[in-house]
């Protein structure tokens, strides 16, 4: 459980200690522990089954914490009903009324509040225009498309203006480009508007681009909380590392470990450099983990002095953008490595034998046992 | 694609490639596939037809035409015969409101002499007894002695019977003789004719048929809206519970399906029955006295119980299968949007069932309206429902005609209701499973 950085941050969101069973005999969420400042942009990102989407349906008030407290803007909130707690939502099947035009669909949330007739009507407006929808307040949803739904879920979701918007992986239903195209949008309303957002999501490239941070969910923990970028550069453990983008895993041992270095010997007796990240011990068996970008062939860019290791070219893959190349290393078949397509970059034929290395820091060493 | 840049500049209707119209190609190209498709459906167009409109057409034909008083038809031949001739002939020439003269009665013996040979005097008499009662053994009794009777007739049939006299006979006999009457749609409204022909009210001890539509049609609203009582949450758990409990309860809901219906009405008799398990249990925990045991059955109580117990399965089962596709996110939404529970259920969930509500209310209450067995059994004479009077008289008074205007003005009824429903819910809206 990483909290460190947690600890002296102004909540407005928080778990405390929480833990749902659904069955008396599995717990789904394991004591979670998370506080959120306001106007953050968190996912909770993590695969099915992993208690991510049960702690939001938690915070939304529509399942009940079986122990632990949790906190809106310091108010304990597990007996309050979901009417009250005022919080937006977004449903990953949008949820829009079929009965009701767009118009009353948003107007449904203030309606309940018992706004007077022409506020409602300016406030659907402003709401409609913030999606970019104006013209659409009187269509039914199945005259929609998926991406316009999408819009006027969150348009609903904003117009009662919540104080906090939970979004339940509202981009699943949708296409690759329009996904990418909503992502900078639900990213830009958040920032305009200065919510704030708890994303549930499996997609790590979505969570990647649109978080302040990112809890990752395992086996009902969090596995780690950190900035996107620190998630990827730095995963405190095997599932992390796994889960978050690509990553090449090589066993070995920890044959010397001092300060910021360690040198591990491969089960082929090869030897490599890594960071140290959560082992300790000379003897103990550990995991290295390099991404596919970070991985070098060419000589003129190797670090000075760090190991190198003999790879053999099996497969060599055009993508567009960049090259694939699945090598043969340590006797693993399913090594990869990704090099940009730029001007004269050298494509690697298949049966071709080439060094291959890496910077120290861009290899973690990570315990063995913690993979999943 | 060279096609596709001429459209834009040509007018008029498009054409293929050839010259031909594209509507025409279209037809003649999907021609065969149609054929095909008819010919799957063709044995199921016929039974419809054969088992469907002919008897509903048979059933309107005889509810405004019964040529009994006219027309024959022999058991072994098959060949049919005119009766009566020379008094029809004597009808059309005269008025109606016309006293019989002579010739009338002549033309009377005439036709029953005629009638005993082919013994048709019985069918003769049952039809005028629809309107006249008694006029069966007159017309029985007349016949017989008929071929002894002298001139002058008048004189002679009256001694036969001084009955023959009655105004209303002749004026019976002279609908009888026409081809088309709605006579039997006025005596399934309560209506008569009077000696003159004009349409009055009929007595007051004959007037049953009104009051029966009511009955059977407030019942019939009264045990729809019963069993949306019972049905909605019913269904509503159904479709909400996990599938293993929902497939038990399921099996609860259908249980009477496979279930004799008659087995099912006669258990309500042993229920409910003043000596039966309902009230014995009642009185032993001293919720009535002995002496004031409840009558729940053979009355209207009895018809109301029974037959939304029978029903209820119609009303669940499309009120089910509207509810099972709902998603709870849609509840969930409104929740969150700050919805009470209440307003979830009344703006949100209600409203995206109200297809199923119109199937199984239109269902339950078109079953309801022609049932008979039920009501037959528990009814008694307050519960009776205008089936069994239309089933008295297919059965006992074989007046095959007032039962079939009793039928039609069912039907009508119905039809009525069903485009009522269209008008005001839409016809689209229903959904049935």
């Amino acid at each position: 459980m990483t909290e460190t950085a947690d600890a002296n941050v102004a909540s407005f969101v928080e778990f405390r200690g929480v833990q749902k069973s659904y069955d008396g005999e599995t717990l789904v969420v394991k004591d979670l522990n998370l506080k959120m400042p306001k106007g953050e942009f968190l996912t909770m990102l993590g695969p099915s089954g992993s208690g991510k989407t049960t702690c939001l349906m938690m915070l939304a008030g529509f399942e009940t914490a079986t122990h632990g407290e949790i906190l809106l803007d310091d108010q304990p909130i597990n007996n309050i009903p979901p009417h009250k707690r005022g919080i937006g939502m977004v449903f990953q099947n949008y949820a829009l009324f079929p009965h009701m035009t767009v118009g009353e669909n948003l107007s449904f949330p203030l309606e309940v509040r018992g706004m007077g007739k022409s506020e409602r009507e300016e406030k659907v407006r402003r709401a409609l225009d913030m999606v970019q929808m104006g013209s659409f307040a009187a269509r039914r949803p199945a005259q929609l498309s998926g991406g316009q739904k999408q819009r006027i879920a969150l348009a609903r979701a904003l117009v009662f203006e919540p104080k906090l918007v939970l979004m339940d992986e509202p981009l699943g239903a949708l296409d690759k480009q329009l996904r990418e195209h909503m992502q900078f949008e639900i990213k830009h309303l958040h920032e305009s508007l200065g919510i704030t957002v708890v994303y549930v999501t499996h997609d790590q490239s979505e969570a990647l681009t649109m978080s302040d941070r990112v809890a990752v969910f395992n086996d009902g923990r969090i596995q780690q909380l950190a900035p996107p970028d620190e998630l990827y550069e730095r995963p405190q453990n095997a599932f992390v590392a796994g889960f978050i983008g690509e990553n090449n895993k090589l066993e070995g041992r920890i044959e010397e470990i001092h300060d910021n270095k360690a040198l591990v010997r491969l089960k082929t007796g090869e030897l490599i450099d890594a960071t140290p990240v959560n082992v300790t011990k000379v003897g103990q068996e550990t995991l290295v983990s390099v991404r596919p970008e970070r991985v070098e062939f060419k000589p003129e860019f190797f670090d000075k002095g760090a190991h190198t290791i003999e790879a053999e070219v099996l497969e060599f893959i055009y993508m567009g953008d960049t090259f694939r190349t699945r090598l043969r290393v340590a006797g693993h078949d399913d090594f990869v490595m990704k090099c940009r397509n730029m001007l004269g970059q050298r494509r690697l034929e298949p049966g071709e034998k080439i060094p291959i290395s890496w910077h120290m820091q861009d290899a973690r060493a990570l315990e063995k046992n913690s993979a999943i | 694609m060279s096609d596709a840049s001429h459209d834009s500049v040509q007018s008029g209707p498009l054409t293929t490639a050839d010259g031909k119209p594209l509507k025409a190609a279209l037809a003649s190209a999907q021609a065969h596939r149609t054929r095909r498709a008819f010919y799957l459906v063709a044995p199921l167009l016929f039974f419809v037809v054969i088992t469907f409109l002919m008897p509903i057409g048979q059933l309107l034909t005889k509810s405004v035409n019964n040529p009994a008083f006219y027309s024959w038809q022999d058991r072994d031949t098959g060949e049919k015969i005119p009766l009566m001739v020379d008094l029809r002939a004597w009808f059309d020439a005269h008025p109606a409101g016309t006293g019989p003269d002579e010739a009338a009665y002549a033309a009377l013996v005439t036709g029953l002499v005629h009638a005993k040979e082919v013994k048709a005097q019985g069918q003769i008499g049952t039809r005028i007894n629809y309107e006249v009662s008694g006029s069966r053994s007159l017309f029985t009794k007349t016949a017989r002695k008929a071929d002894k009777l002298e001139p002058p007739y008048k004189e002679a049939v009256l001694d036969v019977d001084k009955d023959w006299d009655d105004p209303k006979l002749w004026n019976s006999m002279r609908n009888a003789s026409k081809a088309f009457t709605i006579d039997f749609y006025l005596s399934a409204l309560d209506r008569t004719r009077d000696d003159s022909g004009n349409i009055i009210k009929a007595d007051e001890e004959r007037a049953v048929y009104i009051l029966l539509f009511e009955r059977t049609l407030v019942m019939s609203a009264l045990i729809t809206f019963i069993t949306f009582l019972l049905g909605f949450p019913i269904a509503h758990l159904l479709a909400t519970l996990p599938l293993r409990h929902s497939n038990l309860l399921m099996i609860f809901v259908l249980l009477p399906f496979w279930t004799s219906l008659l087995v099912r009405t006669t258990s309500w008799i042993v229920l409910l029955q003043s000596q039966g398990v309902v009230n014995d249990i009642w009185v032993s925990v001293g919720l009535i006295s002995d002496e004031n045991r409840l009558q729940m059955i053979y009355n209207q109580a009895g018809t109301i119980i029974a037959m939304t117990h029978i029903l209820l399965p119609f009303m669940v089962l499309p009120l089910y299968s509207v509810m099972r596709p709902i998603d709870p996110s849609y509840v969930r939404a409104a929740r969150s949007l700050g919805a009470t529970s209440w307003t979830a259920f009344r703006r949100i969930y209600m409203p995206q069932t109200i297809p199923g509500i119109g199937a199984g209310g239109l269902l339950v209450f078109i079953l309801a309206v022609g049932y008979y067995i039920t009501p037959a059994l528990v009814g008694g004479s307050t519960g009776q429902l205008i089936s069994n009077l239309i089933a008295f008289h297919m059965q006992n008074s074989l007046n095959w005609s007032l039962a079939a205007a009793l039928a039609s003005l069912l039907l009508f009824a119905v039809l009525l209701l069903y485009w009522l429903y269209d008008r005001l819910i839409g016809i689209d809206n229903l959904k049935l499973g």
